[in-house]
């Protein structure tokens, strides 16, 4: 059987991206020791990513925990806790080589069992997208030899290297969880990974410590000596924080957007909107479509017209972002350029609604705004205006985070706002918010609009379940021009997010899943 | 006097349980789904993982055994579990409620006494620039909303002259101890206190004010004056001691938010303090968590309340007839 060794590849492009950052920073070797400064916002509730996959969680387990890849900012996959893996030719073998001489932080070491384990039992039981995929693709999982892990495949799924980021595929401890209540084992408030940084102190309300695993399965790693995950709620707080030089790293989300364009002006400060390739959030307009008007697929091109998303960017997250054409979004794979567009024009707006023969002075239309401050709220007032310059009547109707993914999960909203993580591949976090079979009462992140299209549901699943990329691509373009076409969901906009840090911080971002990324490489320069 | 400490403290339990009861149908009267906000938060969510969640914190049961197991919880002294933090109740609050009395309560003595000082000061010098200057201060830091006094302080003093510093309990990583470390917490007290303390040291103020010069006019203190009794004398022998009361009254209310009147506060200065603790588990819907916060505030007015009337008596031992 010839088997392709894509670990090979992986290999060679980084030796070549080294080769040329190697030139760049020549004269910069790394040095060791040093504390960096950041902000877990909000609190994370805990560590343990197997059960809890927040941002903030993973920003800061990512560095205790570990998974089997991890993607660079093109989106191939990188040798993590694998070292090398390789796929059969038919898509239905999936074999990957761990590492060697790798030990849990309570000095355990750690072998093929607890990715069985992980992949077979823990995640099965506490993570919904591994569950998905592992009941609807997955046969079975076994370990051949100590550093081996074979995954076989039911049907091919062409995202199966993409579920291996650490949000979705966290490697859980065998010793300390099989057998017990995953939920309630007290494991949970000690967290072992097999990370360069372990957990020393959680003060809540105050700061997360973590410091260097001395027995790190990489020699010489990480650089640093301690990390400081600081909780500091108020968002003006966080900017004073930076430019304190209290914190030396800020997160996408951390300070408000007016903020970022004032302190990236700072000396000795950089920062870059690299690193969310993997997530790429993509903000969306819901339109609940089992009630008229946006039953009606006019009135739903005609919302489409009525937004201009440019301006949305431009004067309301100030430039952080960039308007959306579809479902897909731009830096992500299988991205297709050929849809149906929708620039801003009123005119036709209107004339759309009048082909749809509703009145739409008989509608009012009950808009629930995203409850995460003052850039959305300025959204939800400006989508409101645009509407009713259509001539419906727009009530906005506001909720806290629990109202709204109440509302939302219970269908009870006319309008809504959401975004969504897409996971490197459409099939992780895309074909969710349209496949007729996601529509599920209770649940705030599925096909809660209620777009129903048989044609669609048969594309994605032809489009996972390809063999090679051209295929599923094909499939996917052609998914995007009815989604488009039909306006599944009005999207607006792919969020931009910046980190900014000091620029004596080095090698912060360098991957596709940016700081969430264990910081193994990471140096800062005296 | 015993008997009238058992009555009250009866009736305290009481009103605590009754409290409690009635927080308990209050939360789960609000609009929002403990299970479908994790969910959320967790970034996903299909049918079952929201059910796992439901049967784990037992909110698949009808409300009224809901209820009694909590009670029956709380009279055993287990407050129950976080959803969200996974950690018993009590040990979130008791970590976090040592901040909050260390902050609210300099901030009640420094508002006390300040607020006293300047409006005996005022009185004194009814009418005088002195008064003017007092009664405008005290009415430019009543009229003015905390989180904007706040905001201004950080950027002046920590900002722009780098004295004080602006958020945290205690310096970072730093690993000190004793004195200095007690010193270390003083300095980020500072501004905190301050942010905290200033509309009620406006309130004494007017409040000490008003009240010294009602008394003044009284018959004692002219027979006293005409005594040629000197007249710092008289202010604190005379004026003063009976002037307190309403001070008093009013400064066991402000006991009595001790404990959740600082979310603001606590927010902008990053202290990690219960009303924070509070305002988290509202917007996550951890339901025990705000019962248990609830409870703990509801406790602590309550012994305010049995101390200020104890308090009474030995500030005018006139009272004790009336008891």
């Amino acid at each position: 059987m010839k088997k392709r060794n894509v670990s090979l590849l992986a290999a060679a492009a980084a030796l070549l991206c080294a080769s040329v950052f190697g030139t760049a920073h020549a004269q910069e070797t790394p040095t060791k020791g040093g504390t960096l400064n950041m902000i877990a916002q909000p609190e994370p509730p805990m560590l343990m990513v197997g059960l809890n996959t927040q941002g903030p969680t993973l920003y800061v387990a990512g560095q205790i925990y570990q998974s089997l890849l991890t993607y660079g900012t093109d989106l191939e996959p990188l040798p993590s806790l694998a070292k090398s893996w390789t796929v059969s030719p038919d898509g239905l073998t999936y074999t990957f080589t761990l590492q060697d001489n790798v030990k849990w932080h309570d000095g355990k070491p750690f072998s093929a069992e607890d990715v069985v384990f992980t992949a077979d039992k823990f995640l099965r039981e506490a993570h919904p997208r591994w569950r998905l995929i592992a009941t609807t693709y997955v046969e079975s999982i076994t370990s051949p030899a100590p550093n081996q892990v074979v995954f076989k495949l039911k049907t091919p799924f062409s995202a199966f290297l993409h579920a291996f980021e650490l949000s979705s595929f966290p490697i859980i401890p065998k010793h300390l969880y099989d057998g017990t209540d995953y939920r309630t084992n007290p494991a949970n408030q000690t967290p072992i990974g097999t990370g360069p940084f372990k957990l020393k102190e959680w003060k809540r309300g105050s700061y997360i410590h973590l410091v260097r695993n001395e027995d790190y399965w990489k020699p010489g790693k990480p650089y640093l000596d301690e990390l400081y995950f600081r909780i500091i709620p108020d968002a003006a707080s966080r900017a004073v924080a930076f430019e304190k030089g209290t914190v030396d790293v800020l997160r996408g989300g951390d300070v408000e957007g007016f903020e970022v364009r004032r302190l990236v002006k700072m000396k000795d400060v950089e920062n870059t909107t690299s690193g969310w390739e993997a997530y790429a959030p993509l903000v969306f307009l819901q339109m609940n479509m089992r009630n008229k008007p946006f039953s009606d697929k006019n009135v739903r091109q005609a919302i489409m017209h009525a937004i201009d998303r440019d301006f949305i960017v431009k004067n309301i997250f100030f430039g952080l972002g960039k308007a959306a054409t579809g479902p897909i979004a731009s830096t992500t794979l299988y991205y297709s350029k050929d849809v149906p567009a929708y620039p801003f024009d009123m005119a036709k707006a209107k004339k759309l609604v009048a082909d749809s023969g509703l009145n739409p002075s008989e509608y009012t239309i009950r808009l629930m705004p995203l409850p995460y401050g003052a850039m959305w709220d300025r959204m939800t007032e400006y989508v409101k205006q645009q509407i009713e310059q259509l001539g419906f009547k727009v009530n906005i109707q506001g909720t806290d985070a629990g109202g709204w993914s109440q509302n939302t999960a219970d269908f009870n909203f006319d309008l809504t706002f959401n975004f969504t993580y897409q996971y490197g591949d459409p099939a992780l976090g895309v074909a969710r918010h349209y496949l007729s079979s996601n529509v599920i009462k209770g649940t705030p992140y599925g096909n809660n609009q209620n777009y129903l299209n048989p044609k669609v549901d048969e594309l994605f699943a032809k489009a996972a379940g390809a063999v090679n990329k051209e295929d599923a691509a094909k499939a996917y373009a052609e998914a995007q021009k009815i989604l488009v076409d039909d306006v599944a969901l009005g999207w607006l906009f792919e969020m931009h997010n910046v980190t900014v840090n000091r620029k004596k911080v080095k090698n912060l971002v360098t991957t596709g899943i940016g700081l969430n990324q264990y910081m193994d490489e990471v140096w800062i320069s005296k | 006097m015993l008997e009238f400490a058992v009555q009250r403290l009866s009736k305290a339990i009481l009103v605590v349980i009754g409290v409690v009861i009635l927080n308990f149908l209050l939360i789960h009267m609000a609009p929002g789904d403990p299970a479908s906000v994790l969910a959320g938060e967790a970034g996903s969510g299909d049918a079952k993982f929201i059910e796992q969640l439901r049967a784990q914190f037992g909110l698949d049961q009808p409300l009224y055994w809901q209820l009694w197991t909590y009670l029956k919880g709380v009279l055993t002294g287990d407050l129950g579990y976080s959803y969200r933090n996974q950690v018993p109740v009590t040990t979130l609050i008791l970590e976090r409620l040592p901040a909050t009395l260390l902050l609210t309560g300099c901030a009640f003595i420094f508002s006390l006494v300040l607020g006293i000082v300047l409006g005996v000061l005022a009185a004194y010098r009814r009418g005088s620039i002195t008064d003017s200057a007092v009664m405008t201060g005290a009415l430019v830091f009543y009229a003015t909303p905390l989180f904007w006094v706040a905001l201004m302080a950080v950027l002046v003093f920590s900002i722009h002259l780098d004295w004080l510093p602006p958020f945290d309990m205690e310096t970072i990583g730093a690993d000190m101890t004793g004195w200095e470390r007690v010193l270390d917490i003083a300095h980020h007290l500072i501004l905190p206190t301050v942010t905290l303390g200033l509309f009620f040291t406006a309130i004494y103020t007017r409040l000490t004010r008003a009240s010294m010069l009602e008394v003044m006019g009284l018959d004692f203190v002219k027979t006293a004056r005409a005594k040629g009794v000197p007249k710092a004398r008289i202010i604190r022998r005379h004026v003063l001691r009976n002037a307190i009361l309403p001070i008093f009254t009013f400064a066991s209310m402000q006991a009595g938010q001790l404990v959740g009147g600082a979310v603001l506060t606590e927010t902008v200065f990053s202290w990690p303090g219960i009303g924070r603790l509070m305002f988290d588990a509202l917007m996550q819907r951890d339901y025990p968590v705000l019962l248990g916060v609830f409870l703990v505030t509801a406790i602590v007015v309550v012994i305010v309340n049995l101390v200020t009337d104890l308090l009474y008596r030995v500030v005018d031992p006139r009272i004790e007839a009336a008891g």
